[in-house]
């Protein structure tokens, strides 16, 4: 009895075993081992940075393509582009590494709260329904959706200043909170020697007494810095200056040039005090401003 | 008593500022017109620096389809064309005008008779109304040249006045009601005969017994005007909810009121229209509250537009209450808080609310928990705490299948949720990114 049973059901086995081998070998989707193995190198996080639906969709693209050209993951950076390159057997497209950069300076004490926001904490949300705490209308909101975004952790909301804190080395330059930025203050730009950089920390485009008037910190578009740039990087458009990443020199003349401190120069090391500027034109010693003096914010309407 | 079926909540009323009668605001120093006081385009100035304009003077011309007439509200000199930060600190282009003396165009009629007659045709109604820069001044400021305009193949029905002022705090329209009646029914007999339509309802909540006494008297001796009181429920005075509490019937989503043949206007709109048309005045002035419980007095104001709001509370108040937590441009539950109290006021302003501290504060916020409060109190029928839920997690091509866009902001849902969501400004950010969405499609 048992026996039969046994028998009617090995073979009911052997006979759905053999039509499945055939299926499979008549519908076998062909698929290069190497989008797997693509897939395992590359980060992960589906950032979406690359432009790409998310990291397989980045790996498919990449076998697709058989090379490396206009496809960059900004996440993985070198290594993974390295990574990639020897898998795909061509040369790796390295691109300057980029970091996100907070263009705005807005902090509690240079740009003074003149009203309390008490609503929906959501930058986009804020953005639609007024200008601001200090009344900037280009300034950091504060609520946060750039740190919400990020997918690395790399962006943090510090409750002193009220502005965004970008953590270098765990920034990969996706790009999430620059979309997310409904005010479009973060910028990607060139990560720099030694992480160094110089940027106007200010989006504002009002004129310089009306900038003035809601931020203390704000660039009031004076045009000192597009004179002292011994490299033509700065250029002022609409009250507002704009450094090019890709001409400036690090040299920071314009930092000690501006009269509000909205540029900023970071990961310097301090120098020593009034030393003369050497006559090659090389690195002035002007030491990165220092942040205005925090003020209590005054609680208003 | 009639009422629209659906939602609807009873706010605390706080009609504080009833008995006090409409009184004159002194002319400030400077005004400043902001060129987008209405819904659509801005206009563009036709006055430059130091130009002098007497009161009514048209000083910026609407040259799109939406956008409507500004004329001076007082006689002096451009100062200057410039950037003008608004009650919530963006900026806008305004005309700036210093104040010397008050000197009106010699067109405007300033006698106080009332002229009851009306001899002009439907279609030169609409075009004057256009001229006169009237907007509908029950707070979205659609142009009114445009809704009077019936388009083709469509037909207007009923003629709705909305005098309901559902808003908490607002007294503005009943002060109108009680001081101007038979202005505005002239008003009304002049728009109804705009669009030739038999009956004007004039639709009044009912805790305003006194203004639907007086109008109901005053409507006995016009032909064609119905006095409907309403039963007194937020939002009473939303345009799709007073058609519905007025006619029974319903405005599909998506369309527009005309659709079901109604067309519904503010009954301050018909005073202003009433001065437009039969004393040839521009729309300058408008009937402002300033109220608040903690303040030491009520008062009603007819202003000049372009005042700023700091003007307004200089001359009413002397200065703020020390512990103000907000200023308000509307009422408590669809008003915009200022920020900017260097603002000037607009053609759309109906209030100045002042509250403290502890009445502005927002309750802390905790989570939803599903009783379903919000749904029952949303006048549109719609599902407030699952476009929460859809807005946070940005999905939002589902709000929009959830009609997302068919929210007219009244602020019931977040006024009957007991976890305090922000249930409306969630949803405002939902339709933003619906719009967004739709545009980038397009």
């Amino acid at each position: 009895m048992i026996l039969t049973a046994v028998l009617v059901l090995g073979l009911i086995g052997i006979i759905f075993a053999i039509v499945l081998y055939f299926v499979a070998q008549k519908f076998k989707v062909l698929e290069d081992p190497l989008i797997d193995e693509i897939a395992e190198v590359l980060p992960g996080a589906n950032c979406g940075g690359c432009g790409k639906a998310g990291c397989r969709a980045m790996a498919e693209a990449f076998v697709k393509q058989g090379n490396m050209d206009g496809l960059h993951c900004p996440a993985g950076g070198e290594e993974v582009a390295k990574k990639v390159a020897a898998l795909l057997g061509c040369t790796a497209e390295i691109s300057d590494p980029m970091v996100a950069v907070v263009r705005c300076n807005g902090s509690c004490g240079n740009a003074v709260a003149k009203n309390d926001y008490d609503g929906l904490a959501d930058c986009a949300f804020a953005n639609s329904v007024y200008a601001g705490e200090s009344g900037c209308v280009f300034g950091c909101l504060g609520l946060g959706n750039c740190s919400k975004a990020c997918q690395f952790g790399a962006l943090s909301m510090d409750p002193e200043t009220g502005l965004p804190v970008v953590d270098d080395d765990k920034c990969t330059a996706c790009g999430a909170c620059v979309k997310a930025c409904p005010r479009g203050i973060i910028e990607l730009r060139k990560k720099g020697v030694k992480n160094r950089r110089v940027f106007v920390a200010c989006r504002n485009k009002e004129k310089g007494a009306l900038a003035r008037k809601s931020c203390t910190a704000a660039c009031i578009g004076c045009g000192k810095c597009e004179k002292t740039c011994p490299f033509g990087a700065i250029k002022v458009e609409n009250n507002l200056a704009y450094i090019d990443f890709n001409l400036c020199r690090l040299c920071r003349k314009c930092v000690a040039e501006c009269p509000t401190g909205a540029i900023h120069a970071v990961n310097f090391p301090p120098l020593p005090p009034k030393k003369e500027v050497p006559a090659d034109g090389a690195p002035a010693p002007a030491p990165a401003k220092e942040p205005a003096p925090e003020k209590v914010p005054t609680p208003a309407v | 008593m009639k009422t629209f079926k659906m939602g609807g909540v009873h706010p605390e009323e706080n009609k504080i500022s009833t008995n006090a009668t409409i009184e004159q605001m002194p002319l400030p120093k400077q005004v400043a017109v902001l060129m987008n006081q209405h819904l659509g385009a801005p206009a563009t100035p036709i006055v430059a620096k130091g130009d002098k304009v007497k009161v009514g003077q048209l000083i910026a011309e609407a040259q799109a389809f939406m956008c409507a007439n500004i004329h001076s509200p007082v006689s002096g000199t451009v100062n200057k064309i410039d950037v003008c930060k608004d009650i919530v600190g963006l900026p806008k282009t305004a005309i700036y005008i210093d104040v010397e003396g008050d000197e009106w165009m010699e067109t405007i009629d300033r006698t106080p008779d009332i002229k009851r007659e009306c001899t002009l045709e439907p279609k030169e109604i609409v075009a004057k109304l256009k001229e006169m820069g009237i907007v509908g001044l029950g707070g979205a400021t659609f142009p009114a040249h445009i809704k009077y305009s019936v388009p083709e193949g469509k037909k207007a029905e009923y003629l709705i006045i909305n005098a309901a002022e559902c808003e908490p705090y607002l007294t503005s329209d009943h002060r109108v009601m009680m001081e101007h009646a038979e202005e505005i029914c002239i008003g009304v007999s002049i728009l109804r005969k705009a669009l030739g339509v038999p009956n004007a309802y004039i639709g009044i909540e009912s805790n305003k017994p006194e203004p639907i006494r007086v109008m109901t008297e005053m409507a006995k001796t016009f032909e064609g005007i119905i006095v409907e009181p309403l039963v007194v429920k937020y939002p009473q005075g939303a345009e799709k909810q007073l058609i519905n509490s007025i006619t029974g019937r319903k405005v599909p989503s998506g369309k527009l009121p005309i659709d079901v043949g109604c067309v519904v206007s503010n009954i301050g709109t018909t005073f202003a229209v009433y001065e437009a048309i039969q004393k040839n005045k521009p729309l300058i002035e408008n009937i402002l509250t300033v109220t608040g419980k903690k303040l030491p007095s009520q008062h009603n104001y007819q202003c000049r537009i372009g005042i700023t709001y700091n003007d307004i509370i200089k001359h009413a108040l002397g200065e703020l209450p020390e512990n103000t937590g907000k200023v308000i441009s509307g009422g408590t539950m669809m008003g915009k808080a200022i920020s900017n109290l260097d603002a000037p006021t607009t053609k759309g302003a109906s209030s100045v609310l002042v509250m403290d501290e502890t009445e502005s504060r927002r309750r802390p916020e905790s989570n939803c928990i599903r009783c379903g409060k919000c749904v029952n109190a949303c006048p549109m029928g719609l599902e407030p705490y699952l476009f929460s839920a859809l807005v946070k997690n940005n999905r939002i091509e589902e709000a929009q299948a959830h009609n997302i866009l068919d929210c007219i902001e009244c602020g019931c849902c977040f006024f009957s949720c007991p976890a305090n969501k922000p249930l409306t400004d969630e949803i405002r950010l939902g339709k933003n990114k619906v719009r967004a969405m739709m545009a980038a499609k397009k």
